[in-house]
């Protein structure tokens, strides 16, 4: 019974992804909650949130390419993947209500429409809504052609986070350079199989 | 030969190191490592700072001290890193003694002077201020230093100065992020105060915290501190003073001017462009859950004493 076997191991290691992808969030909230995060706990779990949001998304993207030119196959997770980085962009954008901004709406809210460093983030976390609840099998199944079209919009959202990133800080830093160059290598991978013909692609 | 020697004060006025050198710390240390990418391994904690004689200064909040632990490990000294444990982390070779200061310029009797030579004839007082970062964050820091003005007396400023300007100092070999491939703004820093503003009383140069000489990572052994700008006004390391006629450049304006002003004074109406001023988080308040958010003060609070400095100017348009 070995394909009995595997799916096994496939379900098991569908669920792995979610424990495993869950402990940053959740050791970096312990670490908060007992003084282990510094001087600025807030901002620093903040940023964790943050900072995981756009790795998942990173692995969301990474799975094609990582087909198509090493032969890994790694789709069965990607679901996982994207549902994490919305997850995180969804508690990421929780702390910054709450523990950063304390709920004072007349604040928040004029940040959020005005300041395009806000913006681009939030927009980007109201891209992956849509995506986070048509991942289900009915949803792939009754959208039919749709359901890729609509999930391109990935592309749009995490260059926005990109962006979002980019802008949090006053210089661009060591870490932030890493994973935009990645959203680069990434987005600039499928412009370049769009623009390429197949027929050309194969003779390379 | 060691030019400084410590003077004699009762044991019961040092703090234990036990007090700060607590869990926290060595947790925060863990997590910063854990998290950071790239950053470079940690360091040698910088060497011990030594306590300081102080008498009472004329200015002080009665608002909670940030915990010295805090202050001495959420740094922005971009000479040792970007990330704010860097310059706890990586300041550890930086060698702030023995060390000069130029005072040079416009100005009558031109000079170089030894800091601890300054401490040892200056009284040097304990300055409660607020520290309010541009970044939206706040510390409340009991300095230790000495007036800005008792420094430029000393050298005898011509009437052609209008302004002051400062440098840190660049030491590639002690500072890990003055070299490498990620150069966040050229070197040396510099930064400046109009005459008038260096000159306030409330301007001092600081050379301790909290008692004790300054640590590394705050700007050892020397540094401006003028509480009602933003803290990057706030030069660290300063080995040259120069008092000038035009105005000076500063190193954040130089890099983007549209966000960062010559003057920087702590204005809530006036937002940098991609985040609001009118509040701040004081740090190590609130905690993890309590939100230590807070409105920021006009001239963070010192309104009464500098406002006038600044009588009938735009302060929208000079930021």
């Amino acid at each position: 019974m070995a394909a009995g076997r595997s799916a096994f191991v496939d379900k098991v290691a569908g669920w792995g992804i979610y424990v495993v992808g869950f402990i940053p969030a959740v050791s970096s909230f312990w670490l908060g909650a007992t003084g282990g995060l510094g001087a600025d706990p807030v901002r620093a779990f903040e940023q964790t949130l943050g900072l995981w949001a756009l790795r998942f998304l990173i692995l969301t993207l990474a799975i094609t390419p990582l087909r198509q030119l090493a032969g890994v196959n790694l789709l069965r997770f990607r679901r996982a993947l994207g549902l994490l980085a919305f997850w995180y962009a969804a508690m990421h954008f929780s702390v910054y209500l709450t523990l950063d901004r304390g709920l004072i709406w007349s604040t928040i809210v004029p940040d959020i429409v005005r300041r395009p460093f806000i913006t681009l983030g939030f927009a980007a976390l109201v891209l992956l809504v849509p995506l986070a609840a048509t991942s289900n099998r009915l949803s792939i199944r009754r959208l039919g052609k749709n359901w890729r079209r609509l999930h391109r919009l990935v592309y749009v959202a995490v260059s926005l986070a990109a962006v979002h990133y980019l802008l949090a800080t006053k210089v661009l830093d060591p870490t932030q350079a890493v994973h935009i160059g990645l959203v680069i290598l990434l987005l600039g991978y499928r412009l370049v199989r769009m623009l390429i013909p197949r027929s050309e692609r194969r003779a390379v | 030969m060691p030019t400084y020697r410590p003077p004699a004060i009762p044991s019961s006025e040092i703090t234990p190191r036990s007090v700060y050198l607590r869990r926290r710390e060595f947790m925060g240390l863990v997590a910063g490592a854990g998290l950071a990418l790239g950053a470079g391994g940690a360091r040698a904690e910088a060497p011990a700072t030594m306590p300081l004689k102080t008498v009472p200064g004329p200015y002080k909040v009665d608002e909670p001290l940030t915990p010295r632990e805090d202050v001495t490990t959420y740094n922005n000294f971009y000479e040792f890193g970007t990330d704010k444990a860097d310059p706890s982390r990586r300041s550890g070779d930086f060698k702030p003694r023995p060390w000069t200061i130029t005072v040079d310029g416009l100005v009558g009797k031109p000079q170089t002077f030894d800091v601890d030579k300054l401490i040892a004839e200056l009284p040097i007082e304990e300055r409660i201020y607020r520290m309010r970062c541009v970044e939206a964050w706040s510390m409340v820091i009991p300095w230790n230093g000495f007036p800005l003005k008792a420094l430029l007396d000393k050298v005898e400023p011509l009437g052609s100065a209008k302004f002051v300007a400062f440098e840190t100092v660049v030491r590639p070999e002690e500072m890990p992020g003055q070299s490498g491939y990620f150069q966040p703004m050229p070197w040396p820093y510099v930064e400046g105060l109009r005459l008038d503003e260096a000159m306030h009383p409330l301007a001092i140069l600081a050379v301790g915290l909290y008692g004790e000489t300054l640590p590394n990572q705050n700007g050892a052994p020397i540094r401006l501190v003028v509480p009602w700008k933003y803290g990057f006004k706030g030069i660290k390391s300063i080995v040259r003073i120069s008092l000038v006629e035009q105005q000076p450049p500063n190193s954040w304006n130089s890099l983007q001017a549209s966000e960062y002003g010559f003057y920087a004074n702590v204005n809530p109406e006036v937002d940098h462009p991609r985040w609001s001023q009118a509040t701040e988080r004081r740090i190590g308040q609130g905690g993890f859950f309590g939100s230590g958010r807070r409105p920021t003060l006009m001239f963070n609070g010192y309104a009464d004493e500098v406002a006038s400095l600044y009588a009938g100017m735009d302060l929208k348009a000079n930021y």
